[in-house]
């Protein structure tokens, strides 16, 4: 989202720079994912891979797309996503469960990606910040110019600061919109109180929510 | 978080099998059902928990609610906290379970934490999560730092010299206070435990939660029948008004005829080592005129044997005030 609005070098994306510049002392962060190098990272290990020691194959069907990987039965669900599969558009806060961050949806639901098993999720379903809107080519980031009405009012609202919760608000506001919920702007916060927003940007956050839900 | 070998369970029965494998179902279990896995997979990057196999129940028939012929209501093992709280038959005869689900944790947590899940919820408590420090439920007869230590969130009643945990559902109160009953699936059969003696008390055995042995597994959860006109309530206090443990909370299923409590339900959470039900409150409000007098009178029964902690003896306070305000508002509706 925002932090992704500067343009940048084709041929060098953030995320890239600072995986290799993180180099081998960050190969413990790593651990518990597929076997991807850290210098020169790419998809994920395929299926006909030679088999890593205790590593599980799993099919997941991630933003409409089937991917069939071999992951470490302790790979969450988050880290499959980020490190597995680079979609890094879903953040990992506190990593238990709190934050909310990591909100993804499986099987149209919303959930924290970073207390689920990738593993418990074979042939399922999930839908992360980078499956919203029309833009979604299957292959990194959504378009700017076909965001989902959600993305779109976090946008107009200002629903945001530092950028780095707002992928988990925005997933967990898209799925919001199909749960029983109240009128009220208590209620949406209620039912938004599983993520955290340290910049405070919650009266804009609200504000971007009950803006699509009451269509204007 | 340690490695373990991850296995899917073909029906219920090999489940059984493959958890009695464990020798014990209790704290430190090498083996582990994995259901949601919000509290399961959250211990286990704490190595809290350090299972060396893990059996996915989530795929076994054991998702669905469905009506009884007696009139109440059957909750499988893995049906989620959020189907639970909004199906139309919890919103009607049992509000009081569903008032409880929807103020516990998130909206995300809430649709992947289970039943038997929330039923087997660990404890908050600061100690038992970090492995730097000694804890009797964690690791028997290291002792409890959090006597004397940091406790205002933890128990003042069921403790013990060795444990003041506090058991953390909301559920868990709600079930107490409509007399549900677990379903246990075992190597010797299934059988049945009346939710009030299906946790433990810490005693000299904080490590020992609940009555399961190794290969039980909870199949389903029981409710009786609705009480024709009862009034019920879940009234939970905390820290911030959403996602947030409980400093206190009530559930209660009350029935009033002629201005007089006929029937009463009592259960409170948050200061308890196990979900608290109060046949004290109970025997106390029983009979009386359904005013604030009676329920004051009822709540000063259900804390008449509370043990506060250095830095927990609000909570009594709280507690009555909180049962007192949950019984006025259910009478009053």
């Amino acid at each position: 989202m925002a932090d992704d609005a500067p343009a940048r070098r084709p041929d060098l994306t953030r995320r890239a720079f600072l995986t290799a510049a993180a180099g081998a002392s960050a190969a413990s962060a790593l651990a518990g994912c597929a076997p991807t190098s850290l210098a020169a990272p790419r998809a994920a290990a395929a299926v006909d891979d030679p088999p890593t020691a205790g590593a599980v194959p799993v099919t997941l069907r991630v933003n409409g797309k089937e991917q069939r990987i071999r992951v470490d039965p302790r790979t969450t669900l988050l880290d499959c996503l980020r490190e597995t599969l680079l979609l890094t558009g879903t953040k990992k806060g506190c990593d238990h469960g709190q934050c909310g961050a990591c909100t993804v949806h499986v099987s149209g639901r919303r959930v924290n990606s970073c207390l689920s098993l990738a593993v418990m999720h074979d042939g399922e379903e999930i839908t992360t910040i980078e499956g919203l809107g029309e833009g979604y080519l299957g292959e990194g980031l959504g378009t700017p110019e076909a965001l989902h009405p959600m993305q779109a009012a976090f946008v107009a609202f200002d629903g945001y600061q530092c950028g780095y919760c707002t992928s988990g608000q925005i997933m967990s506001a898209v799925a919001l919109l199909g749960e029983p919920c109240g009128p009220e702007d208590a209620d949406v916060k209620e039912l938004m109180s599983g993520n955290i927003c340290r910049c405070g940007a919650y009266p804009n956050i609200v504000a971007a929510i009950q803006r699509v839900r009451r269509g204007a | 978080m340690r490695t373990f070998e991850f296995t899917r369970a073909s029906d219920p029965a090999a489940a059984v099998r493959a958890g009695a494998q464990a020798k014990t179902a209790q704290q430190g279990a090498d083996v582990r059902f994995l259901a949601g896995g919000t509290t399961l997979l959250d211990l286990m990057k704490l190595n809290v928990e350090t299972p060396a196999r893990l059996v996915d129940i989530n795929r076994l028939p054991l998702g669905s609610i469905e009506a009884m012929p007696d009139g109440g209501l059957r909750v499988g093992a893995t049906v989620r906290n959020s189907d639970l709280a909004h199906h139309p038959t919890v919103e009607r005869d049992y509000p009081v379970l569903s008032q409880a689900l929807l103020s516990g944790a998130s909206a995300q947590l809430r649709n992947m934490a289970t039943t038997a899940g929330n039923l087997l919820q660990r404890t908050r408590c600061m100690y038992f999560r970090d492995t730097a420090m000694p804890c009797n439920k964690r690791e028997p007869g290291t002792g409890c730092p959090a006597i004397g230590g940091s406790n205002r969130m933890l128990a003042i009643l069921g403790t013990s010299e060795h444990c003041i945990a506090t058991n953390p559902s909301d559920m868990n109160v709600a079930l107490a206070a409509l007399e549900a009953t677990v379903h246990v699936q075992g190597l010797k059969g299934t059988r049945t435990v009346p939710i009030g003696e299906f946790h433990l008390l810490p005693g000299p055995t904080p490590e020992r939660e609940t009555v399961l042995e190794p290969g039980d597994l909870v199949s389903h959860v029981t409710l009786p029948p609705p009480v024709p006109g009862s009034k019920q309530l879940y009234l939970k206090l905390r820290d911030r008004a959403s996602y947030e443990f409980a400093l206190a909370s009530a559930g209660v299923v009350l029935t009033v005829a002629s201005g007089r409590v006929t029937r009463a339900r009592i259960a409170l959470g948050g200061v308890g080592t196990k979900p608290w039900r109060s046949p004290e409150a109970e025997a106390a409000l029983v009979g009386q005129p359904a005013e604030t007098a009676s329920f004051r009178r009822a709540a000063e029964a259900a804390l008449q044997n509370a043990r506060p902690q250095s830095e927990n003896a609000f909570k009594i306070e709280l507690a009555k005030r909180c049962l007192t305000h949950a019984l006025a508002t259910a009478a009053s509706s």
